[in-house]
C-alpha cells in the first residue's frame, strides 16, 4: 500500500474555519504512530466547505473531504488512511451535490492552488514550475516573449483591462539604464480575495511571471506591493523569494545567462487609492499615496523616475502558462474581445462561496447557478455587484450577460478585479450604493475637489434617503453630481466612484422612489423606514424584548403578549434580534 | 502620547540603512508601530532624526494610511470587517452587539483599556461573512448570539 499524502487547506479561509486545529489533530495522529505524509496547501476555491482535506496515494487517486473538524480526524485516519476505506458521507466529491463546481471551470491561474504545498519549491518545480522562465531565457528574445503575450490577448486583470503585451512593449521601448517591475498585490476591493488566494496558494507562479516580465522589458529589480492585511500572503511570498534565491532562480546570472533579477516585498499600509499605479509608486517611495497626472505614464517615468511596468497578481500568474502552452492556446478560450480565463471571488448570498476560474464568455447566470449552486435558501436572485466600489450592480434581468470586458461595461458595471457579490431580495440597493460610496468617500485621497467633496455630498443625499428624509429632486442631483465627479477626477478611484450609485439608479430606480415617496424600504434593511410590531399569536411573553429595548417602548406582562409603542420606538431592531419566537415583525 | 525617555527602545532602523532609499519610511513606521502598538510623537522625532525627513512630512504619511495609529489601543483589538460581503450579510448587527456588550463604538477603547473596536475595509474572508478578527484570529459566520458569547469568552480570558 502506497503511503498516503494528507493535505490540509491552510489559506486564510481555511485557517479562519479552524484549519490549524485540524492540522494539529493530524499531527497528533502521526505522533501516535499513523503512517502518512502531512502537508499544507492553499485554497482550492471551495471556501464554503472549509476546512478541506485531500487524501491521495500517488497522482491518480485523490479524495477531498469537506467541513473537517478535529473530531473527525481520528476516524478519517483510522478508516481511510490506514485501511483504504474512504468515508463517503464526509467526502465532497462523494455526494452529487457538488456536481458542476469544478467541471465548468478552466484552471490556469489557479492551476496549483490547493494542489501543491505553497511552502515547497520542490512541488512547484515538479508541477512544471520555472520551466517557462528557463525557456524564455534560453530560447527566446524579449521581443518574442512580448509577441507571445500579445497573441494570448491577455489584459490586465487588476481592473483596468489594459492589454498586457502592449504595456510590456511600451516599457521595453523606454530607454533607461534602470527599469522596474512592480506586482500590484494591494487587493483593496472589498469583496475580492482572488489575489490573496494565489499569493497564499501558489506564490512561485507570481514570482515566475514577474521574472518573465523583467526579462521581456529589461528590468532587473522588482517589488511586490502587498496589503498589510494579508499577513499570510506576505509570509508565503517572503519564503518563496528566499527559496528561489537559494536555488539560484533569483539573483545574478539566472540559468547561466546574463539575466539578473531580484524581488522585494513592500507591505502596504492600508490605503485603497494605492491600487492606482501612480499612487502605488508614491507609496513605495515612502510618500502619501496620492495619484499624479499621467502622462508621463509609469512605462516612461515610474518608480524613482525610471520606466516601470506594473501588473497585478493574477496577470503575472497567467504568464508562465502562456509561455509554456503558447499564446494561441490561451486565446482559444474566451470571446473576440476578451481572451483566456478570469478568476472570480464569489461572496454574498450565493450557496457556494469561494473562488472560481472560468473561461471568458460564460454567462453570469451560469456562474451563479450552475457553478455556485444558486442563491442561499433559494431566495430570489436580485443582482450581482461586480467591480467593487468602481463597479456597478447588474440586475437579474441581465443575468445572461457574458463575462467579457465590453459586454459588462455596457451594463454600467466593470469586470474589475473579480469580486462578485451576489444579492437577493433581502438586499436593499440604496443601502448597497450608500455602502460603496461611504467606502470611496473615506478612501478618497482628497486631491481632486470633485472626488473629495462631490462624493461627500452624494453620500449625504443617500444617507438622507435611507433615513426617510429624501426629496424628489435628490435623484436628479445624484445623477448630475455622479456625472461631474466622473469627468472631473484625476484617477480611477474618483472617475468610477459614482458607478455604484449610477448603476443602481439605472436599474433599481423604483427602490429609490419607494424610499423617497412611500418612505418604505422594500428589502426591509433601512431601519429608520421600518415599523416593528409584535405578532400577538406568536409572542409567549418571555420578557426578552422589553428588557433589551433601550427606550422602554415595549410593554406587557410576563407570559402575556407584548406590544410596541410606536411613538417611543426608535427602530433599533434589538427586539427583532433577541426574539427567539420569530414574533417581532419588520415591515 | 509622550513615551518615557527611559523606556524608549529604538526599533529596527537597519531597514533604512539597508535600503538607502526614502522608500524605507513606511517600513520604519511599521516597525515603530510593531514595537509600541502605535506611532508616538517620540517615534516620529526619532525617525526624522535617522532619515532627515521633516517630522511634518512623516506625520503626513502617518495620517494618510489607515494602518497607522497615533494613540495606543486596548489590549485586545476587535477588528470588524466592513467589506461588501460582510455588509450584505449583516455585520451591522454584529457591530451593534459588540457595542452593547462592550459599551464602545468604532475607534474607541474601553475604560479599563482591555478592548478596542475598529472597523476594517475587508479581511478577505468574504466566504465566511460576517467576520471579526481578534489578535489575528478570525471568527466567521457570526450571529448576534455567537458574538455575545465571543465577547464573554474574551472577557474571561
Amino acid at each position: 500500500m502506497a503511503i498516503k499524502t494528507v493535505m490540509v487547506g491552510l489559506a486564510t479561509c481555511g485557517i479562519s474555519a479552524g484549519g490549524e486545529k485540524v492540522y494539529e489533530a493530524f499531527q497528533k495522529e502521526l505522533q501516535e504512530g499513523a503512517d502518512f505524509v502531512l502537508r499544507e496547501t492553499g485554497c482550492v476555491g471551495m471556501c464554503y466547505r472549509e476546512v478541506l482535506v485531500s487524501i491521495s496515494n500517488g497522482a491518480q487517486e485523490s479524495y477531498l473531504y469537506g467541513e473537517v473538524t478535529p473530531d473527525r480526524v481520528k476516524r478519517i485516519v483510522a478508516e481511510h488512511v490506514q485501511n483504504d476505506k474512504p468515508i463517503d458521507e464526509w467526502l465532497v466529491s462523494g455526494a452529487d451535490r457538488e456536481v458542476g463546481f469544478f467541471d465548468k471551470q478552466v484552471r490556469i491561474v489557479l492551476r496549483n492552488c490547493g494542489v501543491i504545498d505553497p511552502s515547497s519549491l520542490q512541488e512547484y518545480l515538479q508541477s512544471g514550475g520555472y520551466k517557462a522562465v528557463e525557456r524564455v531565457i534560453k530560447e527566446m528574445t524579449p521581443e518574442q516573449v512580448i509577441k507571445e503575450v500579445q497573441i494570448s490577448g491577455l489584459r490586465g486583470r487588476g481592473g483596468g483591462g489594459f492589454p498586457t503585451g502592449k504595456k510590456w512593449e511600451l516599457t521595453r521601448a523606454s530607454v533607461s539604464d534602470k527599469k522596474y517591475i512592480i506586482c500590484n498585490a494591494d487587493e483593496g476591493d472589498p469583496g475580492a480575495f482572488m489575489d490573496r488566494s494565489v499569493l497564499e496558494g501558489d506564490p512561485h507562479s507570481v514570482l515566475e511571471g514577474m521574472m518573465i516580465a523583467g526579462f521581456a522589458i529589461g528590468a532587473d529589480e522588482a517589488y511586490i506591493y502587498c496589503r498589510a492585511e494579508y499577513p499570510k500572503a506576505v509570509a508565503r511570498l517572503r519564503l518563496a523569494i528566499s527559496q528561489a534565491k537559494k536555488q539560484g532562480l533569483l539573483g545574478d546570472n539566472i540559468f547561466g545567462s546574463s539575466f539578473n533579477f531580484n524581488i522585494k516585498v513592500k507591505e502596504g499600509a492600508g490605503a485603497f487609492v494605492c491600487g492606482e499605479e501612480t499612487a502605488l509608486i508614491a507609496s513605495i517611495e515612502g510618500r502619501r499615496g496620492m495619484p499624479r497626472f499621467r502622462p508621463p505614464f509609469p512605462a516612461q517615468q515610474g518608480l524613482w523616475g525610471k520606466p516601470t511596468n506594473i501588473n497585478n497578481v493574477e496577470t503575472f500568474a497567467n504568464i508562465p502558462w502562456i509561455i509554456l502552452n503558447g499564446g494561441a492556446a490561451y486565446a482559444a478560450y474566451g470571446t473576440d474581445d476578451s481572451k483566456g480565463t478570469k478568476v472570480f471571488a464569489m461572496a454574498g448570498k450565493v450557496k457556494r462561496t469561494g473562488l472560481v476560474e472560468v473561461p471568458m464568455g460564460m454567462s453570469i447566470n451560469d456562474i451563479i447557478f450552475k457553478i455556485c449552486g444558486g442563491i442561499v435558501n433559494d431566495k430570489k436572485f436580485k443582482a450581482v455587484q461586480m467591480g467593487g466600489p468602481s463597479g456597478g450592480c447588474i440586475p437579474a434581468s441581465l443575468g445572461e450577460t457574458l463575462i467579457d470586458y465590453q459586454q459588462i461595461n455596457k451594463t454600467g458595471a466593470i469586470m474589475g478585479s473579480g469580486g462578485m457579490v451576489v444579492m437577493d431580495e433581502t438586499t436593499c440597493m440604496v443601502d448597497v450604493a450608500k455602502f460603496f460610496l461611504a467606502f470611496t468617500q473615506a478612501e478618497s485621497c482628497g486631491k481632486c475637489t470633485f472626488c473629495r467633496i462631490g462624493t461627500k455630498r452624494m453620500l449625504e443625499i443617500l444617507e438622507r434617503i435611507t433615513e426617510g428624509k429624501g426629496k424628489e429632486e435628490d435623484l436628479v442631483t445624484l445623477d448630475k453630481l455622479g456625472e461631474q465627479i466622473k469627468i472631473a477626477s484625476l484617477c480611477g478611484l474618483g472617475q468610477t466612484a459614482p458607478n455604484p450609485v449610477l448603476s443602481t439608479l439605472r436599474y433599481f430606480r423604483d427602490e429609490y422612489e419607494a424610499h423617497i415617496r412611500q418612505k418604505k424600504c422594500p428589502a426591509h434593511v433601512c431601519s429608520p423606514l421600518l415599523t416593528y410590531t409584535i405578532d400577538q399569536e406568536k409572542c409567549n411573553g418571555c420578557m426578552l424584548c422589553p428588557r433589551s429595548c433601550p427606550t422602554d417602548a415595549i410593554i406587557g406582562e410576563k407570559k402575556l403578549p407584548h406590544k410596541i409603542l410606536q411613538d417611543l420606538c426608535i427602530q433599533c431592531g434589538k427586539c427583532f434580534t433577541v426574539c427567539n419566537q420569530d414574533a417581532v415583525i419588520k415591515d | 502620547m509622550e513615551t518615557n525617555e527611559k523606556e524608549f527602545k529604538p526599533f529596527n532602523v537597519d531597514i533604512w540603512k539597508y535600503d538607502g532609499h526614502a522608500g524605507a519610511l513606511i517600513p520604519l513606521l511599521q516597525s515603530a508601530q510593531d514595537t509600541y502598538g502605535y506611532v508616538s510623537e517620540r517615534a516620529i522625532d526619532y525617525i526624522s532624526h535617522v532619515t532627515g525627513v521633516p517630522p511634518a512630512e512623516i506625520y503626513g504619511v502617518v495620517t494618510f494610511y489607515a494602518q497607522f495609529r497615533t494613540k495606543p489601543l486596548g489590549e485586545k483589538v476587535i477588528k470588524v470587517c466592513n467589506g461588501t460581503a460582510c455588509h450584505v450579510n449583516g455585520v451591522k448587527e454584529i457591530a451593534n452587539t459588540l457595542t452593547d456588550e462592550l459599551g464602545i463604538n468604532y475607534e474607541e477603547t474601553t475604560e479599563d483599556g482591555k478592548f478596542s473596536m475598529v472597523s476594517v475595509a475587508c479581511l478577505g474572508c468574504c466566504s465566511l461573512a460576517p467576520v471579526v478578527m481578534v489578535s489575528n484570529e478570525t471568527f466567521g459566520r457570526l450571529t448576534p448570539q455567537k458574538t455575545r458569547k465571543l465577547v464573554r469568552d474574551l472577557k474571561r480570558k
